[in-house]
């Protein structure tokens, strides 16, 4: 398992050594510069945190595709006036119980509501999106200035490199443990590999299932701070489109969609993948729309690759 | 009309087929008979086009035939309705019907025609009340095979196979069935009839081709007038070698699984059994006569009214976790589908069923957890000694062990041995024959399911016979032979 895992990271490791190759020899002045690396890592851990519990859900065999709906809407809840006059511990635990309490609305609908995960979380993002604007009457709800603690999560630096960026590394590493090292992430691998054998062997399977929603929403709790803080603002609109690059990150990965199989590394390199493409096509000047192309190439490469090298593994 | 010469069909490991004959007229029943790995169902496969043999003729209508696809099959007029019924549930029954060969011009389906054509080949099965627009997701069973039978006569079939017809039928259906197999046979098709149901062969049947181990042991046998005591004899005495190990020594402990009244509607009824600590009970019966259902509902794997009483403690209804905790395990019957992570090592494979037992707040023991599963690898010989190996790379005997050790940890008091040999090879039966009874001999209740009666007779202590959801024999295994259970099992006789 070990050096199949390596394997299979080696490929993403050259990848991304080819995209910084071809940042330094395109920008040389400015690619390489801290506040290039840190700006594109701030930029990372927002989607970084909300992969993580993602990479969870698709082992799991199940897709969360509301994760940046839940994020927006823990986000407009936790800038609201009436929460943030209790300050801005309550107002990032707010943030955490929305998340978390919105995903444990998915994982009881999947779970013992028996819908597939595709419409119930789909139905979740429609809902929790309309949830946001009604809440925040469609407005940017700007943090206060009692309340610059979550700001200061951006701002704040520690080796140069601010705290948001170790907040994303401490997400990773917890993640990491949680799926590698306990039983919480065995039985996840089981009960996305093969649910039946995993409910024979005594598995609580549907418990089990709701809890990876409510982590993946505990995940996008995590992530509407950092988003927070990184904007200073809490709004219906932040998160759009986050399910995709979220998902798309865990795929090049080599997470299986079909689930059973993946790695949180995976999903981070991968994410880093996507982050240092978005970084090039913006210092040289690029069209995003080529950069959104370039972003659908490399998922089916990526996706190619991997299956190739599962064979040759088999 | 059909005359089959000779057929060989070897697999890696196997001679599946090993010199069969079979002749069929035309417009006759013809029953195959046979116990389970008598090569019917390969035979089946070799008429329908999806495998091919290695030796042998075959004739058809006096010139040889040899179909190399499913659609040579089918032009020739052979048509195969499985056990489990081929049908597309969501497209409508004259979609079913034409699957394949559709009514179509330039590739646009011609719906009306489809359904006329629908129209006419159910009236002639005398189904005239089934839509051909009608959804095949929402009919019967009995329609559902009415169904593939039109299938069947669309492609102006002049041999049709039938495998089990009758096991998912109700009694009034399966007249049906009967009437429709003797209006075809009126027209002149041939029908190849399997069976395990003596009576319905005695009813339906004019001949019958007995096999066994690969081979025929006899041709073209009066249906109605050979003696049952005649086809068993033909059926049994298998040449397979079964080494079994000896008889538990001592008696058995106390009772670890009273199961009293259970009943699951449309599976089993009115099930009463135990099992003893260090005791093999085994539930001989056919497909479909409640054997593995039973075993799901003692496990809480399927709804079932009654009591489960494990070690003296009554199970409420909570479902396998819960039966899990108190000291059951189960070896399904699909042990890729139902038992094993294919992609995990070894080891993850082993621990799946008690992991909270290395774990500490969650946190698993890697050391103390490779070091029980090598511990298991070891006591077991599973083969590579390699518990890290995905366990995809072991042969099917040595992932069927893997299995049992899942079971060996967490002080289980009642294991659930579903179809244990299935698919295993001779030589590595005996180990596993011998890994079971030293599950019993430590102390643990076995209850075992085996399709293959040698099995059950020389495996369990005691035996229970099972036909059509009830248990008709309750017995010490020594007191029974082959022949009895066959007996009782095809006939519905307690001896």
């Amino acid at each position: 398992m070990s050096r199949l895992g390596q394997m299979r990271h080696l490929g993403l490791f050259v990848a991304i050594g080819l995209l910084v190759i071809v940042g330094l020899i395109t920008k040389p002045d400015n690619f390489a510069t801290t506040s290039n690396v840190v700006s594109m890592l701030s930029l990372a851990a927002t989607i970084g945190v909300i992969t993580v519990g993602a990479t969870f859900v698709i082992i799991g065999g199940g897709i969360d595709l509301s994760v940046g709906a839940i994020m927006a809407l823990a986000s407009v809840w936790a800038t609201t006036l009436a929460t943030q006059e209790f300050g801005p511990f309550v107002m990032a635990v707010c943030a955490i119980l929305v998340g978390t309490g919105a995903g444990l609305v998915n994982g009881l609908l999947v779970a013992y509501g028996r819908l597939v995960p595709f419409i119930a979380t789909l139905a979740m993002l429609v809902a929790a999106r309309g949830l946001a604007q009604r809440m925040s009457d469609r407005k940017t709800q700007l943090i206060q200035t009692g309340n610059s603690a979550i700001v200061e999560l951006s701002t704040t630096r520690l080796l140069g490199i601010p705290l948001l960026v170790y907040v994303f590394a401490l997400v990773v590493v917890l993640g990491w443990i949680l799926l590698n090292r306990t039983t919480f992430g065995r039985r996840t691998y089981a009960v996305g590999g093969n649910p039946e054998a995993a409910r024979l062997a005594g598995i609580d399977v549907r418990r089990h299932t709701m809890l990876l929603y409510a982590l993946s929403g505990l995940c996008c709790g995590i992530a509407a701070i950092l988003i927070m803080a990184r904007t200073t603002t809490g709004s219906s609109t932040h998160g759009d489109l986050y399910e995709l690059d979220a998902i798309a990150a865990v795929i090049i990965g080599g997470t299986l969609l079909t689930g059973g199989r993946g790695t949180i590394i995976g999903s981070i390199l991968g994410l880093l993948i996507f982050t240092l493409i978005t970084n090039l096509f913006i210092l040289n000047g690029l069209n995003t729309s080529d950069q959104l192309i370039a972003k659908g190439l490399i998922i089916v490469v990526a996706v190619l690759l991997q299956r190739r090298n599962l064979k040759e593994i088999r | 009309m059909l005359v089959m010469r000779g057929i060989v069909k070897q697999f890696p490991g196997v001679r599946a087929l090993d010199g069969v004959d079979l002749d069929v007229r035309a417009g006759e029943v013809h029953c195959l008979l046979g116990q389970n790995g008598a090569g019917k169902s390969t035979l089946i496969k070799v008429l329908a086009g999806v495998h091919r043999p290695d030796e042998g003729t075959i004739e058809f209508n006096g010139a040889p035939v040899s179909p190399g696809s499913p659609n040579d099959a089918i032009r020739l007029g052979f048509a195969t309705i499985y056990q489990e019924l081929d049908l597309v549930d969501g497209l409508s029954v004259a979609e079913n019907i034409f699957l394949g060969h559709e009514h179509a011009r330039l590739g646009f389906v011609r719906r009306a025609a489809g359904n006329r054509g629908a129209r006419e080949v159910l009236a002639r099965l005398g189904h005239p009340e089934i839509r051909p627009s009608a959804e095949v997701g929402r009919l019967s069973p009995a329609a559902k095979q009415v169904v593939s039978m039109a299938r069947a006569l669309s492609h102006d079939a002049r041999l049709i196979i039938m495998d089990e017809p009758s096991a998912a039928l109700a009694h009034d259906e399966v007249a049906n069935l009967f009437r429709i197999i003797r209006e075809l046979t009126a027209q002149g098709v041939a029908v190849v009839y399997i069976s395990h149901r003596l009576e319905e062969i005695r009813e339906i049947g004019d001949r019958v081709t007995v096999l066994k181990d690969g081979r025929t042991v006899a041709v073209g046998l009066p249906a109605r007038d050979t003696p049952t005591s005649q086809i068993v004899s033909l059926m049994t005495g298998r040449n397979v070698e079964y080494v079994f190990p000896p008889r538990a020594s001592r008696r058995p402990g106390d009772e670890v699984l009273r199961v009293e009244d259970l009943t699951s509607p449309g599976a089993f009824a009115g099930v009463t059994l135990s099992v003893r600590a260090g005791e093999i009970v085994g539930l001989a019966g056919l497909v479909g006569s409640g054997r593995s259902e039973i075993l799901e509902a003692v496990y809480g794997a399927r709804p079932a009214t009654g009591q489960v009483v494990l070690a003296g403690e009554r199970l409420r209804r909570g479902g396998v976790v819960r039966a899990v905790r108190r000291g059951m395990g189960l070896a399904p019957e699909e042990r890729k589908a139902q038992a094993l992570l294919l992609d995990q090592s070894v080891t993850a494979n082993i621990t799946l069923g008690s992991l909270p037992e290395f774990a500490r707040f969650g946190w698993i023991d890697r050391a103390r957890e490779r070091a029980e599963a090598t511990r298991l690898v070891e006591a077991l010989d599973i083969r590579p000694p390699a518990p890290e190996r995905p366990i995809k790379t072991l042969s099917g005997g040595n992932q069927q062990k893997a299995v049992l050790a899942r079971w060996l940890l967490g002080g289980r008091k009642l294991l659930l041995l579903d179809e244990p040999t299935r698919g295993v090879d001779v030589g590595a039966r005996a180990d596993l024959y011998a890994v079971i009874r030293g599950l019993a001999e430590q102390g643990i209740g076995v209850l075992l399911v085996s399709s293959e009666v040698p099995e059950v007779l020389g495996l369990a202590d005691r035996v229970l016979v099972l036909r059509e959801g009830s248990v008709i024999h309750q017995g010490a295994a020594e007191d029974l032979d082959e022949h009895r259970v066959l007996d009782m099992i095809m006939e519905g006789r307690a001896a």
